[in-house]
């Protein structure tokens, strides 16, 4: 391992991590720049021994597509589910479990893809199989478990497997 | 201009007080613990989404000041909300699901959760919890 590389175990959390910073300051001058730089150097530096492999983004500019179609989800998600709430009687929901078999590895995709599962209302991520190859979704509604399986492949985990691997 | 601005704002706070009513209304209409699970997920997405948009908009127009600690909040939300979600659902299926119950976890044995290998170092048997103190 090259010394910068064990300076810098995490480049994109250090980037990330003084973008918090300044945010947090909520102002911009080179004292909070300066400071933020320290902390997004030694966080990243501290923390590296949990942290053992580096995450790499092979097509960074589909993460703006990939925030906007979620951000869109969540909108119309949450008026779909806000119907189920208010409009249906409990006894015509279809609570269901989906399993939704996984061909991203990298820990960090499977995190983006899980948090998105949970966060998109009317879906929800139980848990991860024993060696990680599949998902446990929880459905508030999904009559057809083929569907809620097949939409997550098509609109999440292909852009994820564009954007990590 | 000012009128327009504050018609904007005044929309954003009612919709996130209606997914927010929404969000509480399901945790006690929903009928099993998993499904009272979805009911949160939308008073923080559009709920406390709606709130900071209008915060952010009525601080610049109003105070000339932008602020984006509103923009952390959703950050620290969205890390923090799926987390949470997920532990309890591995708590509620540790304690009340049965493997039976759950549809097949793929080409893995197992899911996570129900998952016991006496092999496995990272588990703590308890004979190893014994020789750890």
């Amino acid at each position: 391992m090259t010394f910068a590389r064990r300076l810098f175990p995490h480049p994109i959390l250090t980037v990330l991590l003084t973008l918090v910073w300044l945010l947090l300051v909520n102002s911009f001058s080179l004292n909070s720049l300066l400071f933020g730089l320290i902390l997004g150097i030694l966080i990243p530096f501290v923390t590296s021994p949990y942290w053992p492999t580096r995450t790499h983004f092979r097509n960074p500019l589909m993460i703006v597509e990939y925030l906007l179609v979620v951000l869109w989800d969540i909108v119309v998600a949450n008026v779909v589910v806000a119907k189920l709430v208010l409009f249906r009687r409990n006894r015509d929901l279809h609570p269901n479990w989906v399993t939704v078999p996984l061909e991203l590895r990298t820990p960090a995709a499977i995190t983006m893809l899980a948090g998105t599962i949970t966060m998109t209302p009317g879906t929800l991520t139980a848990d991860l199989s024993s060696k990680g190859h599949s998902l446990l979704v929880h459905c508030l509604d999904a009559p057809d478990p083929d569907a809620v399986r097949d939409e997550i492949k098509q609109r999440y985990e292909r852009r994820l497997l564009e954007i990590f691997e | 201009m000012e009128l327009i601005v504050e018609i904007v704002v005044a929309f954003f706070l009612v919709v996130s007080g209606i997914f927010g009513f929404t969000g509480s209304y399901g945790l006690i209409k929903l009928g099993d613990p998993m499904s009272r699970l979805h009911a949160p997920t939308k008073a923080t997405t559009l709920g406390v989404g709606g709130l900071l948009i209008a915060a952010i908009v009525s601080t610049y127009v109003f105070h000339d000041h932008l602020s984006l600690h509103e923009l952390l909040i959703t950050l620290f939300l969205f890390l923090a909300a799926p987390v949470t979600a997920h532990f309890i659902a591995k708590a509620h299926i540790h304690r009340h699901e049965k493997a039976e119950d759950l549809p097949d976890p793929g080409p893995d044995p197992e899911w996570a959760v129900l998952h016991h290998d006496p092999d496995d170092v990272h588990r703590r048997t308890p004979t190893g919890n014994e020789s750890a103190r």
